[in-house]
């Protein structure tokens, strides 16, 4: 067999396009997102349960990393919805076309972008 | 013929695809509420935050919201995991292994269900 024949099986080299992340992104949120919804439900069961348990859920919520990890948590909510809207949009056949597909993959990373940083904001301000 | 599936969630591939996107509403119209909510009230405490979530409508829509949950990740869960826990991917052994994770998941489900209920109406 001859073994100069190209292979192009070396991942570093081939180039996703744009909508194959917005595509998987939608995906692996999705996933975090069935784990995630058990950490919202412990939050929404603390700021219910007493006025005790409420302080000391803001109390935790004051501490720095936690505030990260909610923020990745609101991060994964933000994503995953806007990616589901876009989704919808093309089950209706809007923006099905290359370019069309090309052009909601990055309005789904703006609007993604945009309300994350806002998330941010509430998070830490 | 159709190919039915005892782990998927509804009747057919349709039925899911639809419950998936009537779901994925739900809970953005939950999610809009709670959020408006939490922007626009000027002071966000324990007695408001409760008082909020005495209300029936907001309970029936919390309710509405976590069935929607349940549904959503069965279905979406389910789609995950007969992608990549196939024989093809990870040989013979994998049937099982998608099985226990699919009863895995489905317990989860259950649990969040019945937890946001007793938050509501429990004690
Ligand atoms: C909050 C809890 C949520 C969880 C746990 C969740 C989980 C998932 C999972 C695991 C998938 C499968 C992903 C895949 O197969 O690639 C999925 C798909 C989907 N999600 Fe969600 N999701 C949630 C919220 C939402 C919301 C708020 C929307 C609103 C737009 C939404 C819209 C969608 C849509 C349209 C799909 C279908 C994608 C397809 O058919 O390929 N989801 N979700």
């Amino acid at each position: 067999m001859n073994d100069k024949r190209p292979v192009n099986l070396d991942i570093g080299t081939i180039q996703l396009p744009i909508t194959a992340y917005v595509s998987i992104l939608h995906r692996v949120s999705g996933v975090a997102l069935f784990v995630i919804s058990g950490l919202f439900i412990w939050m929404l069961d603390c700021s219910l349960a007493s006025d005790e348990s409420f302080t000391a859920l803001q109390g935790i919520l004051t501490h720095p990393l936690v505030k990260l990890v909610l923020w990745g948590m609101l991060a994964a909510l933000a994503y995953h919805l806007v990616a589901g809207i876009r989704h919808m949009f093309m089950d209706f056949g809007v923006g099905e076309t290359l370019e069309g597909g090309i052009l909601g993959a990055k309005l789904v990373l703006v609007i993604a972008a945009i309300l994350i940083a806002f998330a941010g904001a509430w998070v830490w301000l | 013929m159709a190919v039915t599936n005892v782990t998927s969630f509804g009747r057919s591939g349709l039925s899911d695809w639809i419950v998936q996107r009537v779901s994925g509403v739900v809970l953005t119209i939950y999610l809009l509420v709670i959020a408006g909510w939490l922007l626009l009230t000027p002071e966000v405490d324990f007695a408001s935050w409760k008082a909020l979530n005495s209300g029936l409508c907001i309970r029936i829509l919390t309710v509405f919201a976590v069935l929607s949950l349940a549904a959503h990740a069965w279905i979406g869960m389910w789609g995950v995991l007969t992608d990549y826990v196939t024989v093809r991917l990870m040989g013979p052994k994998a049937t099982l292994l998608r099985v226990f994770l699919q009863l895995g998941m489905i317990a989860v489900i259950f649990v969040y269900v019945v937890w946001t209920v007793a938050i509501l109406w429990g004690k």
